[in-house]
């Protein structure tokens, strides 16, 4: 007797075959998806959202895509999360993690295919992943204790990330920007110190690294333009009305005239106020909230330059930077750390007047200003930097290198290989596989740049077989080429994790055996 | 058929608007019931075991669950039938005794539905079958305990305990470091267990997630991690020897629960008012300060003022910490909760070694560490790995390993694992069926072959041939009399389980078929069952 109903209307459930089947499918639609961007001669994608103004996002960062993206297969969404996990774990490395979790799941397919139950692979996969990362540790380099060595390699590693990215014409010049912006936090990965601002207009060229902090806003009317030796106030302070804050207080008057004295009490108020805020001896008042007329008018009398409006973390920066509090009650003056900096000016970028904040008390600080051709630019722009920040904070802490160009990929390979031949028992199929896996990486970047990859490989792979070699594939004059020469380095941690989270994310697909999918809720569309 | 005649012969209606509802009832009830059972617990079958698979589940929303815990997947799945939502029930109340064998549960209720519809297609009685069930499953709850070991252990012989909490955590996804774990959940129940009462409070041990590095980095911290960070960014990120005043009034003007009006009409009133309300703030912070508190835990906001004035006075706070972590911060830090500033006394302070704030990768996410606590009896299990779902499975993973630990804690008897309790019990309850006269005696053998079941589902799921598998270890039992023999699911080379250091708690197995039985008997009493029918 059939049972009727178990699940509720429109739940689905697949079972066995067919649940694996969707779900390898799924994996490997969405590394096929950001496939092509992998690589220095990788493609861009150009997204267009749903949403009103149908933005229009040109980028190669598989995270970006992948974000953006909405999907419905659940072991798509797996490896959009592993992808995502990786952008705020380590910054970069986005597409690399998925195109390996799709290769395994690929070479997972044909070994199931083949009747080899998935916990089998799954067992080798992991032993293959401990394989694998034990090479990468002994592989890796650490040159720290070497100043000009570990400098040049932070450069190596971002020029290596940049190059795949929008600013790969200028490498050189943004490498030395993050370079330079990361050498400043010392050690600290805290990149909220580092300010990017982007402003349409000049050349990729023209951007510059401030080592100074530069607020992207105005100033007041009838005020300094030019402040040497600025003592700041920053504060977070209702600068319109003060309200009364006791609950339930209200006015209620029966007459004109006291409406107008209520209104001379408020003034006052705000005069004491402005008046306290004078009283610690500032020259420059930064508020966080609007700051209305009549005390603006007031600072302005007081050759006090105020700028209002600063956002949250304009003010939480622009304490940090000059080592001011923030402040939001004023009674007592002497305890209140005040900022300090040389020189506060505006300044024109394009067309636009900044105001900028240089020769700060804590050196940490810088602000990188961007510019290009258009917003689409500048944003990926951004995007790129930010991965090269990212990268190199890390590396900060973590200084040990790999070689890149397909080089720690085809090593992994080579001791995974060695480690299948050694292995007795359908495990070792797996390990085969995974092997396979880790090669696809260099094939993709020999692909997207449009070289011979079956005969690149089998070059690489006996270049590999030597006991000590840095061959990887130099996408630049399409032949195998010299890592250390080329300089192409990246940071060991982004690798280690796109190793770890690749498996982590396979063997949790791999695991699966059914799939239920609940009913949508139902939604009103009355909207 | 829901048409009934009165004494003058009218007929009358017993089941309003009769077409509207469906009804079936009988042995046809009674097979519907079982069917929808049956079909519920063959869904779970393929999860059971070390080698067991996992189910993806997609929520209404979209959201994504990866999981092989029965009770989630149940929860999960959204079942409509009444018999399979019985069945949910099931797994859930093995869930919340026992923490642990919420799959086993199902699979076991779902054998013997299965044998009990052989038995009513032999024309047994309902109320028979679960009659036989009954005295069936006291055979086997009594062998259980016959064949049970005490298992020694103490605050510093954890060595048995972590052995069974890796039995739980073998079945999982995060079977990678189960070692690991497991040392983490046993010292985390230690930690806070009571081993006098024998009893452990879980609720001491909150498990924290955090996506990001990987699942080695997972761990134990004797202490608290609240997701929050400091109210003003430039209070001090470390404190030692805090003072902690946990507060649960908000640093805002008090706002009476009666309905009230103040009315400024005059200038001087205004004024008043503003002193008043700046003094407000100034006593709230000063009494915290009197007091000698180097830290505030508030459950409210905080206006901007008294934040400025708070990081004015050098004293820490943290906002908006939610109810169930503020009882927690306040029983590991041994301090009180203060819900009026007036009855804030030093007393009434937690203490704590070290307050720290950690920030996590690249984005600027900050979590609290409350760490050396005045009270040591609240502990946190800090995971972490590659994404989202690997950390719910994980935490699921502890939470079952945790509640493994507490009940060998509770009673030290275990059984042995990998199907042979099951096999001993099976055993034991066909040969009690011998000595049974009656028809009751169908159904305490059926009995026995239900349980053969979990055995089978192991060793199929493992990819063993089942049938010879379990035959051969049967007889292997019955051959030398040990009932330590299983199915070798991982390939070891011994069905020992005693070697292979497989174990199970006693109270967990016991309840398992405690339950399977009773919601079977429930199932099978059940003859009439209206619905409302389709539209």
């Amino acid at each position: 007797m059939a049972i009727d109903r178990l699940l509720k209307d429109e739940a689905t459930e697949e079972k066995g075959e067919r649940a694996r089947m969707s779900s390898f499918v799924g994996g490997m639609a969405i590394a096929d998806l950001v496939k092509t961007t992998l690589g220095p001669k990788g493609m861009d994608k150009i997204l267009q959202s749903t949403g009103r103004g149908q933005n229009v996002t040109v980028t190669n960062d598989g995270a970006t895509i992948l974000k953006s993206l909405h999907i419905d297969n659940p072991a798509a969404k797996v490896l959009v999360d592993i992808s995502k996990v990786q952008d705020d774990e380590v910054g970069d490395g986005t597409t690399s993690v998925v195109v390996l979790a799709g290769e395994l799941l690929r070479e997972a397919e044909k070994l199931t295919m083949t009747k080899i139950h998935p916990m089998t692979i799954i067992a080798g996969y992991r032993m293959a992943s401990e394989c694998a990362r034990d090479v990468l540790l002994q592989k890796a380099m650490d040159n720290k204790m070497d100043n000009e060595k570990f400098k040049s390699d932070l450069t190596n590693i971002a020029m290596t990330t940049l190059c795949s990215k929008i600013l790969s014409q200028d490498k050189e010049h943004f490498a030395k920007l993050a370079v330079d912006a990361v050498l400043r936090l010392k050690g600290s990965t805290n990149l909220e110190s580092i300010q990017i601002i982007k402003k349409p207009g000049g050349s990729l060229m023209d951007s510059f690294l401030d080592d100074g902090f530069i607020l992207d806003k105005k100033i007041g009317v009838g005020q300094p333009r030019r402040i040497d030796n600025a003592n700041i106030l920053v504060a977070n302070t209702a600068m319109d009305t003060d309200k009364v804050k006791i609950y339930g207080a209200r006015v209620r008057v029966d007459s004109m005239s006291k409406v107008a004295q209520i209104d001379a009490a408020e003034k006052d108020k705000m005069k004491e106020k402005v008046q306290k805020i004078i009283s610690h001896g500032i020259n420059c008042f930064v508020n966080r909230q609007l700051i209305y007329n009549y005390p603006e008018e007031l600072f302005a009398d007081a050759g006090i330059l105020a700028i209002e409006h600063a956002d949250f973390d304009g003010i939480e920066r622009l304490a940090l930077v000059t080592g001011g509090e923030i402040a939001s009650t004023f009674d007592n003056p002497e305890s209140v750390k005040l900022g300090h900096c040389k020189l506060i000016e505006e300044i024109m970028i394009g067309e636009d007047k900044l105001i900028r904040f240089s020769g700060v008390k804590m050196g940490q600080a810088c602000t990188i200003v961007l510019r290009g051709a258009s917003v689409h630019m500048l944003d990926e722009a951004e995007r790129s930097l930010h991965d090269a920040l990212c990268v190199l904070s890390q590396t900060m802490n973590d200084s040990r290198i790999v070689y890149g160009g397909g080089w720690p990929e085809m090593v992994m390979a080579k001791e995974v290989d060695a480690l299948a031949r050694k292995t007795p028992g359908k495990k070792s199929h797996a390990i085969e596989a995974f092997s396979r896996a880790l090669q696809s990486i260099p094939i993709t970047i020999a692909d997207n740049a449009g070289l011979d990859s079956a005969e690149l490989i089998s070059q690489l792979r006996a270049e590999h077989h030597k006991e000590k070699t840095t061959s990887g594939i130099d996408v630049i004059t399409g032949g195998v080429g010299d890592m250390e020469k080329l300089g192409i380095c990246e940071s060991f941690k982004v690798k280690q994790a796109v190793l770890l989270s690749a498996t982590e994310a396979a063997e949790m697909i791999l695991r699966v055996g059914e799939i239920i999918t609940c009913a949508p809720r139902q939604r009103d569309d009355t909207m | 058929m829901a048409l009934a005649f009165d004494e003058y012969g009218r007929p009358f209606i017993i089941i309003k608007e009769q077409g509207q509802k469906s009804r079936i009832r009988g042995l046809e009830a009674q097979k519907t019931n079982i069917n929808a059972g049956i079909a519920v617990s063959r869904i779970l079958r393929s999860s059971l075991g070390p080698k067991g698979m996992d189910k993806m589940l997609q929520s209404p929303d979209g959201e994504l669950t990866i999981t092989n815990d029965g009770a989630t997947i149940l929860e999960q799945m959204d079942v409509d039938n009444q018999i399979a939502k019985l069945m949910v029930e099931l797994s859930r109340s093995q869930d919340y005794e026992i923490g642990d064998g919420t799959t086993g549960v199902v699979v076991l209720a779902g054998a013997l539905l299965e044998q009990a519809e052989k038995l009513l297609e032999r024309g047994i009685h309902p109320i028979r079958v679960a009659e036989g069930y009954e005295t069936a499953s006291g055979v086997a709850v009594n062998h259980l305990e016959h064949i049970s070991q005490k298992y020694d252990f103490s605050a510093s012989e954890i060595e048995s305990l972590v052995q069974t909490c890796m039995t739980t955590l073998s079945s999982k996804i995060v079977n990678r470091c189960k070692r690991m774990l497991a040392e983490i959940a046993v010292n985390a129940v230690l930690a806070v267990a009571d081993l006098e009462r024998k009893d452990v409070n879980l609720d001491l041990i909150k498990v924290e997630g955090k996506v990001g590095g990987k699942l080695e980095d997972t761990e134990l911290i004797k202490g608290i991690i609240i997701d929050k960070d400091m109210s003003h960014p430039q209070m001090p990120k470390w404190i030692d020897d805090a003072k902690i005043a946990i507060l649960t009034c908000p640093f805002e003007p008090p706002k009476p629960k009666t309905k009230h009006k103040v009315d400024i009409d005059t200038v001087e009133k205004f004024q008043t008012l503003r002193d008043q309300e700046q003094k407000y703030f100034d006593d709230m912070v000063q009494q915290c300060k009197d007091v000698g508190a180097t830290l505030v835990i508030c459950q409210w906001g905080f206006d901007d003022e008294a934040n400025h004035l708070l990081m004015h006075r050098n004293l820490p706070a943290v906002r908006w910490v939610g109810g169930v972590e503020l009882e927690l911060i306040a029983i590991a830090t041994g301090g009180r909760i203060v819900p009026r500033f007036q009855e804030l006394t030093t007393e009434k302070l937690g203490k704590a070694g070290i307050v720290r704030e950690k920030s996590f990768g690249t984005t600027k996410e900050r979590m609290l560490y409350i760490e050396k606590c005045a009270n040591s009896k609240a502990v946190t299990i800090f995971i972490r790995g590659g994404n989202k779902m690997v950390i719910e499975e994980t935490k699921r993973s502890i939470h079952d390993a945790l509640c493994v630990a507490r009940n060998l804690i509770r009673n030290n008897s275990i059984v042995y694992g990998g199907g042979s309790a099951e096999i001993a019990c099976a055993i034991a309850v066909e040969s009690a069926a011998d000595k049974h006269p009656g028809v009751e005696q169908y159904a305490i053998r059926s009995f026995a072959e239900a349980l053969e079941s979990i055995p089978m589902a192991l060793a199929e799921n493992s990819g063993l041939p089942s049938i010879e598998t379990v035959t051969a270890v049967k007889s292997q039992q019955i051959k030398e009399n040990n009932p330590f023999y299983g199915i070798d699911c991982n390939d070891v080379g011994t069905n020992d389980m005693q070697k292979q250091n497989v174990f199970e708690t006693l109270i967990g197995k016991q309840q398992q078929m405690l339950l399977a039985t009773q919601v079977v008997k429930m199932i099978l009493k059940i003859d009439d069952v209206i619905s409302p029918s389709d539209f």
